[in-house]
């Protein structure tokens, strides 16, 4: 807590619900160290103004930067998560999905909902990385799928933003089977040719970089954002050798013919309202 | 301590010693000690399956990882022994950690694709463990796409510890290569059957293993990180590999509790690697039975299924 936060009377504290980015009035540049005013950085999209470093923000804000704002309706709010094996480590499953509950005010670590970007009708998703680091469980797979169905009926593209350590390993084998759950749902968009836009942003690895995020019609990244199957530590004990520099970021991808482009967050509404325009023979959407 | 036999086995091992001493003083015709032999083998098997009611899960997994368990080349060479080995993913290399080809049971044609281990320690560099690279899963989606344009089946042999996390599969999209079997086999017109018959490690085994119908033998495994992975992250240590290996449910039992296995194929007494030729038949018998249930269904149904299938993954609370 800072200083200034400190000599606040405790009621007019704002209470945010993402948490990803740290409470204050200040706050520091994770990679440039820059001591940066919070009402410009959330008028610039938590990108540093000083080194265009993109910060992490949570699923709510992620959406609602990128959707019109207006009619915004949730899909599979309702759902829970279970713990079908009575999952324990050091601690029980339940408790830690209690923690990230109380953590991030989300209920799983996706959050889906139908709106519009630029006046079309568009179903967005995004991960909430503050929750169990973004694993995909049973519930992130089903609200992907309902995202998908409703974009079926709708006859509206699918863009989802990913930010994910991988699949839940308290939930074992389930959430392993969500990866085939959510590339069966994309699967089902391309039948009918609806398309699916993934955007992938820091970080995006594991399961869910084997499965949904890199089957984009048109797969687009964050600048510097870590993507990759196995994680750096993994290979680096694997094939006991230091990594490249930049080995695994955005530009390696688009580099190695992964990703087709790297976005900037502030020019993502604009390139994908471009981009969705183009798909379906629009004309260019007025920003 | 003999190396065919893991540790918890040693009293087995112990008794088979014995037995095979007799028999070498049996080949004297003055001492009969016929009856002896076939006392020993009464109480080695009486103590193999009281051992083997009795598994935890780890010792499952060490089953499934067994130096002598017979991989998917030995199966095909007891299945199918017309099968034809295809190579290539046509991009960029062949992939020895994962083989696929043609060949037939009892005159059907059968696409067979499956993880490969080696057995000798040059072999097993070879086929890196059994982890595929990019190339491996990319050959497999090629041999996938030509099954279904000449309406052959699809049989797969699951079998590895997982995909190889290395900087050049990295460099090729590994995570891509993944992503896009499981997005081909959610819609290829054709029947697909997966068998896991060792270990099924994450990612790397899903990649060929979404289908019709998911058959476990008795003592595989299946899970979404390997023990020693899960041990290593949740419980900072990989020394606690038995905890997670029963706190993850892998064994081929509990998943078939949960449901979802559509059948465990039961082992040969003493699992797999003591008796090949009746595992084999075993797994003969289940695929044909699967594939001639699903030749009732036509295409659309097949699709249908399968998508009903692949949608209902998951356990959850609808508020």
């Amino acid at each position: 807590m800072s200083w200034f936060e400190k000599l606040m009377p405790s009621r007019i504290k704002t209470e945010n619900r993402t948490r990803s980015v740290p409470q204050g009035v200040w706050i520091k540049c994770p990679h440039c160290d820059a001591q940066l005013y919070r009402t410009e950085l959330e008028r610039n999209l938590y990108v540093c103004p000083k080194c265009d470093h993109h910060m992490r923000i949570g699923a709510r804000q992620r959406l609602e930067y990128f959707l019109d704002e207006g009619d915004i309706e949730e899909i599979g709010a309702g759902l829970e998560p279970l713990d079908p094996l009575k999952f324990k480590d050091s601690k029980r499953y339940r408790d830690r999905l209690i923690q990230a509950q109380k953590k991030t005010g989300e209920k799983d670590a996706l959050v889906a909902a139908s709106g519009s970007l630029f006046g079309q009708p568009i179903v967005a998703c995004a991960f909430e990385f503050a929750f169990m680091g973004g694993s995909m469980g049973s519930v992130v797979g089903e609200r992907f799928q309902r995202a998908a169905k409703r974009c079926v009926e709708t006859r509206a593209p699918l863009i989802c933003f990913s930010a994910s350590g991988g699949a839940r390993m308290q939930e074992a084998l389930f959430s392993l089977l969500q990866m085939a759950k959510t590339a069966a749902a994309i699967a089902e968009l391309g039948k009918h040719r609806i398309p699916f836009i993934s955007v992938l942003t820091d970080p995006t690895t594991g399961g869910v970089s084997a499965s949904l995020a890199m089957l984009g019609d048109v797969n687009v990244a964050e600048p510097k954002a870590l993507i990759g199957f196995a994680g750096p530590r993994v290979i680096e004990q694997t094939v006991r050798q230091t990594l490249p520099e930049g080995f695994q970021r955005s530009e390696f991808l688009l580099d190695h013919g992964a990703i087709d482009m790297i976005v900037d967050r502030r020019a993502l509404r604009e390139q994908i309202g471009d981009l969705l325009a183009k798909l379906a023979q629009r004309p260019q959407p007025a920003a | 301590m003999d190396l065919k036999f893991l540790e918890f086995e040693q009293p087995i091992a112990e008794l088979e010693a014995k037995i095979d001493e007799l028999r070498f003083v049996g080949d004297d015709p003055e001492i009969n000690i016929g009856e002896e032999v076939a006392r020993l083998k009464e109480k080695s098997k009486a103590l193999t399956k009281s051992i083997f009611s009795k598994l935890s899960s780890w010792q499952i997994a060490q089953i499934a990882r067994h130096p002598m368990r017979p991989y998917t080349a030995d199966y095909l060479q007891l299945i199918a022994p017309d099968f034809q080995e295809l190579h290539g993913d046509r991009m960029y290399a062949d992939d020895p950690a994962i083989i696929g080809g043609l060949g037939r049971i009892d005159g059907r044609v059968i696409m067979f694709i499956g993880h490969q281990k080696g057995r000798d320690t040059k072999e097993r560099v070879r086929r890196n463990y059994g982890m595929p690279k990019p190339e491996g899963y990319r050959k497999a989606q090629r041999l996938m796409r030509l099954a279904e344009k000449f309406s052959l089946p699809i049989v797969t042999f699951i079998d590895t510890p997982g995909a190889y996390p290395g900087v050049g599969a990295e460099e090729r999209g590994q995570s891509e290569a993944i992503a896009f079997s499981l997005y081909l086999m959610a819609g290829l017109r054709t029947p697909i059957v997966n068998v896991v018959i060792g270990e099924g490690g994450s990612g790397g085994a899903l990649a060929i293993g979404v289908g019709d119908r998911l058959l476990m033998l008795q003592y595989s495994v299946y899970s979404v990180i390997s023990p020693e992975g899960c041990a290593s992250i949740l419980w900072k240590s990989a020394e606690k590999a038995e905890e997670a290996a029963d706190a993850m449910r892998i064994t081929a039992q509990s998943l078939n509790e949960f449901g979802l296995v559509d059948a465990v194929l039961p082992e040969p007494l003493g699992a797999a690697h003591r008796d090949p030729d009746a595992t084999a038949e075993i797994i003969r018998n289940a695929v044909i039975k699967h594939l001639s249930d699903l030749d009732r269904l036509d295409i659309e149904q097949l699709l249908e299924q399968r998508q009903r299938r692949i949608s209902l993954f998951g356990q959850f609370k609808d508020g």
